[in-house]
């Protein structure tokens, strides 16, 4: 197939007409019309004609595009804002949505000539860790079709696992890209906080919210990234450093790179299968040169109770404007998650509890910028698995929710500091279900952290490892 | 039983920038076409997120410095939640424990009255009840929503509607020379909320209960509001009882404040530090260039007239209170016109005083031009006069033999038709020759 082919080689054979763009997206649109019947992975999805009479205009003026994603495919979580293309954050609230303006990740893409084909299914307005938690119906793993493919992009993972699409665009509160890659045996970048616009992305926490891309690989990720980073003047938190030139940068060597591995990662929560594919991991990366050290990171069991402050806090703010006066859908259409978050954040922020709750949180937080640049001041990256526990079946979370909220158990922490994490697939389950892990570095560190995952993709195999969906017919 | 009133101010003043306060939105809103001049930022639509305007933080840190405020070098903004129709985001961006600017103060002649804190936050959409289709319905005008707006709260330190008055009036003065809002009360670009109390004369502790009186539009009317309250309170407090803790509105019609809404209702808005902008910090050199870059001050530049012009108190204090008429003056005085004819600055600020009222556009050239005319000596020809005086004496016969019988505002009535012929002639050679003419009669 050659959606199968990396976003370098796609991009070569449109410059040199071996491949046409209208090649690209008809394959995809048969693909998702033998397969998204079983996964349910769109909630939007581009009509073809309008995908195609796009990929025709690439193909005749390939020579002046500039950048490799043109006639590229891609799709987004349905969290970001596309200027006539419905949006709805997974909520009947937004049912009717059709906005008016576009988010800056769309519109970067756009002018780099890439294809939007579709918006993805995830969890009503980020709240979730499973896909479940969406008015659209449950997206299925296209590994197994009876478990959870994760959250809450779950959407744009499954697409890219199923080979709807060659990108996707994700965004990441406290694993929401990380977490469905796993799953889904697919790369997704986590960025710096402050790294991606956020404009124009339906905001679920601001603190935390962050912008990035999915794909089969790192390398893929790495072109995505580089598009879309940089500073935005509709964005006062994002960054003004210079957006390093990824791809160039990304066949740096592993040799020496120092990376650590916390204990606390590694604790009873964590399924065995997991923890043994880790371990295989730090071998790889051993062997490419790069010296593992076990470390501690005590506060970790506070990043859960942290996060479920600081982000319900924010939500039930950001959610406040869909007051059921405009956009349509009225208040009670808030699933029980939705407003189980509301509730909580609303409670956190009273008069009388602020201190004790929001406040307090704040100063954690604190702790765990400190402790993070701490280890990261001697680290390159730190190894850690995504999630810790194998794809859930239906149900399991959504019935559980102190489960699910330690789904996000590896994850929040991250978010909570603002670093970036790349997630990686590597290896499987007994039942053949894809396990992932994370390396997380530095703040803005995402070229280092890319190199490390580019060295290990190199050595391993696990990213080229497809659904058996995909081939049946 | 005697009481002395109380009083804190809340000021709201819409600063005239160009954009919005989070977006691109022109600030002017009044009087457009309703939901004309919005975008994504300002009517809160998902995604959208708020980029401080850069002169709206400058111009209210030159309000805290004509203040006397101390700014804070480090700032933030915080959301303040609370659902209304006209705030599309469900909460306003407003600030809360760490102000633009705190302290400072403003003299009154009933005495000091100091500055609690100057902060900036956005204006709300505006609320408009309508008939459509024969139904009563409320409209949304977005234009307003995202203008910049400061907020001025006093210290309790006033203790009569006058001296509140005179506050006000002062204020409204130094925003205007800062020349950061048209501060027009009409247009709601300024707008008033006293918190009233009274307490025993001879008390010093706060009373146990305030009212806020809101939607007040103009100084008197702030004044009346005042005054009504305090008699309220009086009669209330000679009965046994405490008055209500609320908010009241100024009711223009009935002369009156009426309930709108009391202290149980009153919201918790959930205050926390807005994510979508990051903390502000200043340098001292950047507060200081603010100073440097500050227009003189209404108090200022009366010094400057009184001592530069040879202007009396009295005519400083008219042309300060009117700024039009002020920057009239200075550019008169110093216009080479008046300059070269040398002519005095008390005669420009009288003319002035007098007589801009009678322009329709008093242009500085023009009013110079005329100044200048009123002062030159015309020398009438004296055979024109001779017939003029001719004239009024023979088709006057009442009031010439009212002068003879002794009655000298006869003269003048004479003296007024004979310069309604030549309204160019030197006054003083008129009468001499018209009392000359009466003596040979």
């Amino acid at each position: 197939m050659l959606i199968d082919l990396p976003i370098s080689e796609l991009s070569e054979k449109l410059r040199s007409k071996t491949v046409t763009s209208v090649d690209i997206i008809s394959e995809c649109y048969d693909q998702i019309e033998a397969h998204e019947s079983k996964l349910n992975s769109f909630i939007t999805l581009v009509d073809r004609e309008t995908a195609i009479a796009k990929a025709k205009a690439i193909d005749e003026t390939i020579a002046t595009h500039a950048s490799p994603l043109a006639g590229i495919p891609y799709v987004m979580k349905d969290a970001y804002l596309t200027r006539g293309v419905r949006t709805t954050a997974a909520s009947k609230i937004l049912d009717s949505f059709i906005p008016p303006y576009s988010a800056t990740v769309h519109r970067k893409l756009e002018e780099a000539g890439a294809i939007l084909i579709g918006k993805m299914n995830m969890d009503a307005w980020g709240h979730g860790a499973s896909t479940e938690n969406t008015d659209y119906g449950p997206t299925k793993n296209p590994w197994d079709q009876e478990r959870s493919a994760g959250g809450s992009g779950g959407g744009p993972a499954a697409a890219i696992a199923a080979r709807f699409c060659s990108f996707g665009i994700g965004e990441d509160t406290g694993g929401s890209i990380r977490n469905p890659a796993a799953w889904n045996n697919i790369s997704a970048m986590k960025v710096t906080y402050g790294r991606v616009s956020r404009y124009g992305a339906i905001a679920y926490a601001s603190s935390l919210d962050t912008m990035g891309p999915t794909a089969k690989t790192a390398q893929d990720c790495a072109y995505v990234l580089e598009t879309i980073a940089g500073v935005d003047p509709y964005d006062a938190t994002s960054s003004p450093k210079p957006v390093p030139p990824y791809t160039k940068e990304i066949g740096a060597s592993s040799k020496g790179k120092k990376i650590a591995l916390p204990s606390e990662f590694f604790g009873d929560a964590l399924d065995p299968e997991i923890k043994a594919a880790i371990m295989e991991a730090r071998e790889v990366f051993e062997s490419a040169g790069a010296e593992v050290t076990e470390v501690s990171l005590p506060l970790l069991e506070y990043g859960v109770p942290v996060y479920y402050i600081l982000a319900p806090s924010e939500t039930s703010s950001n959610l406040s404007r869909y007051d059921g006066v405009r956009y349509g859908g009225k208040r009670s259409l808030f699933t029980k998650e939705n407003k189980r978050r509301i509730m909580t954040g609303t409670y956190a922020l009273s008069s009388g509890y602020y201190d004790a709750y929001y406040k307090k949180a704040q100063k954690v937080r604190s702790l765990f910028i400190s402790e993070y640049t701490k280890l990261l001041s001697q680290y390159d990256a730190i190894l850690s698995p995504v999630t810790p526990i194998m794809p859930s079946k239906f149900g399991e979370l959504l019935d559980d929710p102190m489960k699910n909220m330690m789904a996000d158990l590896y994850t929040v922490t991250v978010n909570i500091v603002g670093l970036p994490s790349l997630s990686l697939p590597c290896g499987f389950g007994k039942t053949n279900l894809p396990i992932g892990m994370q390396l997380v570095g530095n703040m803005f560190s995402e070229s280092t952290l890319f190199a490390l995952g580019h060295t290990y993709q190199q050595k391993t195999d696990w990213h080229t490892r497809q659904p058996t969906l995909v081939s049946s017919k | 039983m005697n009481y002395e009133p109380v009083i804190g101010l809340e000021i709201h003043v819409e600063l005239k920038t160009k954009s919005g306060m989070f977006c691109g939105c022109p600030a002017d809103h009044f009087g457009k076409t309703p939901n004309t001049g919005t975008c994504p930022v300002c009517l809160g639509l998902p995604g959208a997120l708020p980029i401080p305007n850069k002169k709206a933080v400058e111009w209210t840190i030159m309000l805290g410095l004509a203040l006397g405020s101390t700014v804070s070098e480090v700032s933030k903004f915080d959301r303040k939640h609370y659902f209304y129709p006209d705030l599309p985001k469900g909460y306003q961006i407003s600030q809360y424990d760490q102000p633009l600017c705190r302290g400072g103060k403003i003299e009154t002649s009933q005495g000091t009255v100091r500055i609690h804190r100057v902060h900036l936050e956005e204006d709300t959409g505006k609320l408009q009840h309508a008939m459509v289709d024969g139904k009563k319905v409320t409209l949304v005008d977005f234009n307003r929503s995202g203008v910049p707006l400061v907020e001025i709260v006093t210290e309790a330190d006033i203790h009569s509607a006058d001296q509140a008055k005179e506050f006000l009036k002062k204020l409204h003065q130094i925003v205007r020379y800062l020349g950061i809002s048209d501060a027009d009360m009409e247009k709601g670009s300024m707008r008033l909320e006293p918190n009233i109390s009274i307490r025993k004369v001879g008390e010093t502790a706060l009373p146990p209960y305030k009212v806020e009186v809101k939607n007040i539009n103009s100084f008197r009317f702030a004044a009346m509001a005042i005054e009504y309250e305090i008699k309220r309170h009086a009669t209330i407090l000679e009965s046994g009882s405490i008055p209500a803790q609320e908010t009241r509105g100024w009711d223009e019609a009935k002369n009156a404040t009426v309930s709108q809404r009391s202290k149980e209702e009153a919201a918790d808005y959930r205050y926390f530090p807005e994510p979508d902008i990051p903390p502000l910090r200043f340098t001292r050199g950047y507060i200081e260039g603010i100073r440097q870059s500050m227009p003189l001050l209404p108090d200022e530049r009366k010094q400057k007239i009184v001592k530069e012009f040879g202007l009396n108190e009295q005519q400083a204090t008219v042309l300060i209170d009117d700024e039009r008429k002020l920057n009239l003056f200075e550019s008169t005085v110093l216009s080479n016109a008046v300059v070269s004819a040398g002519i005095s600055g008390a005669t420009v600020a009288n003319w002035i005083i007098n007589k801009v009222a009678d322009y329709g556009v008093a242009t500085t050239q023009q009013v110079a031009a005329d100044i200048v005319e009123s002062q030159k000596i015309t020398v009438i020809d004296e055979s024109e006069l001779q017939n003029v005086l001719a004239t009024v004496i023979s088709s006057n016969d009442k009031a010439v033999a009212d002068y003879k019988k002794g009655k000298q505002q006869s003269l003048m009535f004479l003296m007024g038709q004979v310069k309604r012929q030549i309204p160019k002639g030197n006054t003083q050679q008129i009468l001499d020759a018209l009392k000359a003419a009466l003596d040979t009669q």
